[in-house]
């Protein structure tokens, strides 16, 4: 009798799977990174809330991981749109083309600050991006002097960096390697500190790959630590410890202005006007892109991208501006907006 | 009797000696013992302390006493937040109408409450054209304020609220419109990017699903092959790398059986993905191993004479097994499933491989509804900015580990009840 009882639970369950698989997707499924996850996330529960629409799923894979679901092909299976903290690379739009992702819409919502903090109770730091380099990069020139030989970075203290910087042990908390904001950080930054020595920029010319080698390359001697991808545990580190430096996004120093402040760089204060215009020298784009082949197949994707660059969601004072996202400039809201309406699809990269 | 025993006097003080040694030594690793329990139940009080300390504000949520006056026409119309700005600019008259100001107002309250306000008026009509006081959510920074963690003393740029904000709380505070309540809406409702709004059913509910689906699953198919294994396979090799497997499986780390739900559920059976189907389908795959241990071990403690004294008057082998040795196996078989399931219920890393670790406002209402889990909702909060989620993580963590206290503790109860003494 037991028996008969979980044959017919199974049966139940085996049936009811086939009636759910057969059924057609009503609700967008979102994937990527998880710097545009906070954002994309209010924009979908607000766009959720204010229509008829199911609330999208959104699922926080990282850029890399959203791009390779997105473009794994089309069909239900596969998700509507990816979220990005970096443009979609050349081989990433082939490799969509190559599944059958012909046409892709390319929407720039705005950018991310991100920002070198330390305790509330520690120094002001004022630093430069060459600052940033001779303290984390692995080789260093000799003597941190234009023209010194490539040696493994022997700076211990802020100040042998540069002698106006405190006598404090280098210690920077950052995102692993796996991480969006990791990348931008190396690319950014530490290349940016590395591009002031013209020696060093020169090597671009003649060898790619060993110029990114020095000018991306993380030192791994303990200096820069790998605190995980969890920027809250980084402020919480920081506020414990006021030598050292944290690295992340500028919506977290917004929201811990009692327990961290950011460093200046090259001068300029990582405040929301700042990055706004671009003086801020380490701050990225952010992207989400649009399978164009299921708007109006899945249904809402069309009303969810008019909710996303509507002025109430990404203008000046839209309310995504109030979770740290940073405006785009107007005429590139215009474009982009523009792009969305007419969902202009991506050319070449 | 010693007396009788001719010993001389320095053999008996080296006795005595001997005797004492042995006497410190037990005392020596008894104090050890006690050392390690005290460390143990120290870290667990640090543990629940720290958790709870958090946890316990998340519960509650500030809200805030509006006096809404639901125009006819503005309702009709839709237009919730021109009558919540209208409520809010009663309210506080000084404030000017410059769009700076009416944001300061708006910014008292939750975001999501045109919503609510929306809402009320669908689940009850009559309200349209009236004048009621409702109690609305407070928005992130003031429940965070009102619960006292953040520092008015600091200067106005570093803490999230400004003086003018902060004036209006006092003056909220004296008309007695602002109160800690019971947070109704983190039992009733799913996620949220507004933390005062986040609930918490979306996850369990998600959690329940799935678990019911590891259940039906691997709670039949390991009883039967423990059964199988004990009472009926043949010894001999095959049956021995068999065993030795399934030892290995339990100890294989669970994200190896995610990464194998995505490429067999999700990619090749196209299973939905991040419904409680397929993570319910992953889990039973590493649910099935615990099972299967536990189910043989209490098989192979029934004494055999149960199933010879069957089979002597005449049962056969299947009657033998299904209607003497598995009732008496039955608790330890129903431990072991619970325990199992206790740590499918406290699973993330499989489920992230598909994609439960996602935004999911809805309550999920079937197995192929897009849904989370709670430990994935904990990890989801935790990574989030707003300062309300600290308490919103601690608080999930104190549900969960309250779901986990409620399977042991029926673990225990099932094996109290039907375990026989022989």
């Amino acid at each position: 009798m037991h028996t008969r009882l979980v044959a017919a639970v199974f049966v139940a369950g085996a049936v009811a799977v086939a009636a759910g698989a057969a059924q057609a997707r009503d609700q967008i499924n979102i994937v990527g990174s998880s710097t545009v996850y906070p954002f994309a996330t209010v924009v979908a529960e607000n766009f959720g809330r204010g229509s008829d629409f199911k609330t999208p799923k959104i699922e926080s894979t990282g850029s890399g991981g959203g791009m390779k679901l997105f473009c794994a092909g089309l069909g239900t299976d596969h998700p509507d749109i990816t979220n990005a903290s970096r443009r979609m690379k050349g081989s990433e739009l082939e490799k969509c083309r190559a599944n059958g992702v012909q046409d892709v819409v390319e929407i720039k919502i705005g950018y991310d600050g991100i920002v070198i903090a330390n305790a509330k109770t520690a120094p002001e730091m004022h630093i430069t991006l060459r600052h940033l380099f001779l303290a984390l990069a692995k080789q260093v020139p000799e003597g941190n002097q234009e023209g010194g030989k490539l040696v493994d970075n022997p700076n211990r203290t802020w100040a042998d960096v540069d002698p106006a910087l405190p006598n404090v042990a280098i210690e920077v908390l950052g995102p692993p390697p796996t991480s969006g904001t990791r990348d931008a950080f190396n690319e950014l930054a530490v290349e940016g500190g590395c591009k002031t020595f013209p020696a060093l920029q020169a090597i671009k010319q003649e060898d790619k790959n060993r110029y990114k080698a020095i000018c991306r390359g993380i030192r791994e001697d303990g200096a820069y630590i790998e605190a995980g991808e969890n920027d809250n545990l980084i402020v919480q580190k920081l506020a414990e410890n006021p030598n050292a430096l944290g690295v992340f996004g500028f919506s977290f120093l917004d929201q811990n202005r009692d327990a961290v402040k950011g460093a200046s760089i090259d001068g300029v204060p990582p405040e929301f006007e700042n990055i706004a215009t671009r003086a801020y020298p380490v701050s990225r784009p952010l992207y989400f892109y649009v399978k164009k082949a299921h708007v109006d197949v899945i249904p809402g994707i069309r009303e969810y991208i008019s909710a996303f660059t509507s002025d109430d969601a990404w203008g000046d004072e839209g309310y995504l501006t109030d979770r740290g996202l940073i405006p785009l400039p107007t005429d590139e809201r215009t474009k982009f907006g523009d792009d969305a309406a007419n969902l202009a699809p991506l050319e070449s990269l | 009797m010693s007396s009788s025993v001719p010993t001389t006097i320095s053999s008996q003080a080296a006795a005595n000696r001997l005797l004492l040694r042995r006497k410190r030594a037990e005392r020596r690793f008894q104090l050890y013992g006690i050392l390690a329990i005290s460390a143990a139940v120290g870290f667990l009080v640090v543990f629940l302390a720290s958790i709870v300390s958090r946890g316990y504000m998340g519960f509650v949520q500030t809200e805030v006493r509006l006096t809404i006056n639901f125009e006819q026409e503005l309702v009709e119309a839709g237009s919730y937040r021109k009558i919540l700005r209208t409520s809010l600019a009663e309210l506080f008259p000084e404030a000017g109408s410059s769009r700076a100001e009416r944001r300061a107002l708006a910014g008292l309250v939750s975001a999501g409450t045109v919503f609510v306000l929306r809402e009320t008026v669908e689940a009850d009509p009559a309200i349209a054209g009236t004048v009621r006081d409702v109690w609305v959510l407070a928005s992130d920074p003031v429940d965070q304020f009102h619960k006292g963690r953040i520092d008015a003393s600091l200067p106005e740029e570093e803490r999230p609220i400004s003086d003018a904000s902060l004036a209006r709380i006092a003056a909220l505070e004296q008309d007695g419109r602002i109160a800690l309540r019971f947070n109704r809406s983190f039992f009733s409702r799913g996620d949220s990017r507004n933390p005062e709004e986040a609930g918490i059913l979306g996850a369990i509910v998600g959690s329940a699903l799935a678990l019911v689906v590891t259940l039906v699953v691997s709670f039949p198919i390991g009883v039967m092959t423990a059964v199988y294994l004990e009472a009926f396979a043949p010894r001999n090799r095959i049956t021995r790398l068999i065993e030795i497997n399934i030892n290995n499986l339990a100890a294989v780390p669970s994200i190896v059986f995610g990464l194998l739900g995505l490429a067999v559920f999700l990619n090749v059976f196209g299973l939905p993905r991040s419904a409680p189907i397929s993570g319910g389908l992953v889990l039973s795959l590493m649910t099935l191993p615990t099972i299967i241990i536990s189910s043989r071990a209490a098989i192979r403690a029934v004494p055999p004479s149960f199933a010879e004294a069957a089979i002597g008057l005449g049962a056969s082998r299947v009657q033998a097994i299904f209607h003497h040795v598995l009732p008496v196996a039955a608790p330890g078989t129903l431990t072991g499933a619970i325990i199992g399931m206790a740590q499918a219920l406290g699973e993330t890393a499989p489920l992230l491989m598909m994609g439960m670790v996602a935004f999911v406002v809805e309550v999920p209402g079937g197995f192929t509804d897009p849904s989370t889990v709670l430990p994935a909702q904990v990890y989801l909060w935790a990574d989030s900015p707003e300062r309300g989620f600290a308490e919103k993580t601690a608080a999930a963590i104190i549900v969960l580990l309250g779901f986990l206290l409620v399977m042991n503790g029926l673990a225990v109860y099932l094996r109290r009840k039907f375990e026989k003494q022989w």
